[in-house]
């Protein structure tokens, strides 16, 4: 099948309006201006099945219908923050095809009856804020934004921002924190940003991915797209490839693809090395392993071997990963980006990257792995918002998994041999 | 603050005063930010900022070796600057391009695909553009640019 939401790929200069509307650009926005109302739309999307593809998966027209009715102030906000270890779709999306980000955008302010966009892009993503703020200088100049767009009476502006380096800021609430010249840092749900998002005021936040689906179920029709995917996860998803595979990159596919497919789309294991094991979701999901390969890239396909689609970075690891290392990686990064707002998440990853490292490098007791576990499970479930979670999943599976990968190190400093490190301390 | 960052190169304790006297905030509301923000520095740094992501799925495609590297080539440990004020090393978290890793950032400027030899001629290229003036231009954020 063609790819619907990369398809810069098979169209050369998409990114330019002439070439995408001479493919259909702006047919979805004009229909739903002319023929549909506001409602009507929210209809057809939630009638679609598209779930939010930045990771959570909530029902992006239920969380439209979500936003009251009537006059007033409202906001439609871009999350191009893409921060998530091993995620890089967002970016291409907004370089390359960046109208059909535009488009969607549109149409769910004129569902909701908003007058304004934000798209909020992480503060390196200058390249791709480049290409999307000339794209919507084009769409300006066409009268898809502005004032009275295709001579109705919506109007809507549109806005870039950029963020200044911060992980958290992928979080909704700590996105519109931010997006107000705040510290990113989330708030306690509710109020949701339905009801009080951007300058308390309704907010819809939808991920840039979700959006570039839009325009498709509003020409080809609901079903068509409910035809697409599985059951309960229809559609297509764009999923990142990273790490130990031999073509890295973007891969846009049906849902309900195994990973094994996706590993073979992927060029395969590089250097013909043997698969040991994966993040199916960039840094914040637990690791799988060969036996979980078979399941399908749904929002429920690794609920039985305790792991999520999530945003679908997949970062491949082979037989020569040291899974102590990985989670090492991970669980920095995790303490690196915690916004220190809540004291289980800001103090917890410190003393667990403080004993992982001791681990890893050799000096580590049997004792510390309880503890780490420990540590770990006083942090789940105990924070405002999901990056608490994230940050124990790497190390609590690979304990679950690879238990004996910590023990060979935490055995080796019992017996005197301190192992010289390999690599370069990540502290 | 980006604006004050583009002026000063980094945001000094006065700058962050200043930041605060335009806007009619605290001083010490600008003081958080600057900290909680990465993309903020609140010490000097030469004239180019390379920061190389070594997170997991670049490092599984070689980032810290690339880093231990740029560190030898550059003759500095990382967090320090060149003796000549041209180039600050850095690493940083992931920056959304790991199927292009090894890479870095040269102020905000995207590099990818690297290796040794594209690093020397990544170096070459910018110890010539240091001396052209237009150099400023080109590598301000988009915010400085409006």
């Amino acid at each position: 099948m063609a790819n619907l939401l990369l398809r810069h790929r098979d169209i050369p200069d998409l990114h330019k309006i002439d070439v995408y509307r001479k493919h259909g650009g702006y047919e979805a926005l004009h229909k739903a201006i002319t023929e549909m109302t506001p409602q009507g739309v929210i209809d057809v999307v939630r009638s679609s099945g598209l779930r939010g593809r930045g990771g959570a998966g909530f029902p992006t027209g239920v969380k439209w219908s979500f936003i009251p009715k009537g006059p007033g102030e409202k906001y439609v906000v871009i999350n191009t923050d893409e921060s998530e270890t091993g995620t890089f779709k967002d970016r291409e999306l907004s370089e390359k095809n960046p109208h059909q980000v535009i488009e969607g955008a549109i149409i769910a302010a004129y569902s909701i009856g908003a007058k304004t966009i934000y798209n909020y892009f992480r503060g390196e993503f200058m390249d791709a804020g480049y290409a999307m703020e000339e794209a919507i200088r084009e769409a300006y100049a066409a009268g898809f934004l502005g004032k009275n767009i295709l001579g109705s009476d919506f109007s809507c502006d549109f806005y870039c921002h950029y963020g200044a380096g911060a992980y958290i800021c992928g979080e909704e609430t700590a996105l519109i924190n931010s997006l107000q010249g705040e510290l990113g840092q989330p708030w306690s749900k509710p109020p949701f940003p339905a009801v009080e998002g951007l300058y308390r005021r309704p907010t819809v936040v939808n991920n840039t991915e979700t959006l570039a689906n839009v325009p498709l179920i509003l020409v080809n029709g609901a079903d068509w797209y409910m035809s697409l995917g599985t059951d309960k996860s229809p559609g297509v998803k764009i999923v990142c490839m990273s790490g130990h595979v031999e073509k890295p990159g973007n891969y846009e596919v049906e849902l309900g693809v195994t990973y094994r497919e996706l590993l073979a789309m992927a060029g395969g294991m590089r250097d013909g090395k043997k698969f040991k094991a994966l993040l199916p979701s960039g840094g914040s999901g637990p690791v799988i392993t060969e036996k979980a390969l078979d399941a399908p890239l749904t929002y429920e396909g690794l609920t039985p071997h305790g792991s999520v689609m999530g945003s679908a970075s997949v970062i491949v690891m082979d037989e020569t990963t040291d899974m102590v290392w990985a989670a090492l990686k991970m669980l920095h990064f995790f303490k690196h980006e915690s916004c220190g707002k809540c004291t289980p998440c800001r103090e917890g990853t410190f003393w667990m990257e403080k004993l992982l490292h001791r681990i890893y490098e050799g000096h580590g007791t049997p004792q510390d792995v309880q503890t780490l576990e420990s540590v770990a499970n006083q942090i789940g479930g105990r924070t405002l918002c999901a990056l608490g979670d994230f940050a124990i999943n790497p190390v609590l599976s690979t304990i679950k998994h690879f238990p004996e990968e910590y023990r060979a190190k935490v055995q080796g400093s019992a017996n005197g041999q301190v192992k010289a490190a390999a690599r370069t301390a990540v502290a | 603050m980006h604006l004050a960052q583009h002026e000063y190169g980094y945001l000094s304790d006065e700058a962050k005063r200043e930041v605060a006297e335009i806007l009619g905030l605290d001083p010490t509301h600008i003081l958080s930010l600057a900290g909680f923000y990465s993309l903020y520095y609140e010490e000097p740094v030469g004239k180019y900022v390379l920061e190389i992501c070594n997170d997991l799925a670049c490092a599984l495609r070689g980032a810290d070796e690339f880093v231990e590297m740029a560190s030898n080539k550059l003759e500095i440990p990382v967090d320090a600057t060149t003796p000549d004020g041209l180039f600050t090393l850095k690493t940083v978290m992931c920056l959304g391009a790991c199927d292009h890793a090894p890479m870095l950032q040269c102020n905000l400027r995207f590099e990818e695909n690297l290796d040794e030899e594209k690093f020397d001629q990544l170096l070459a290229r910018l110890r010539t553009e240091a001396d052209e003036p237009s150099v400023v231009e080109k590598i301000t954020s988009y915010a400085i640019r409006e």
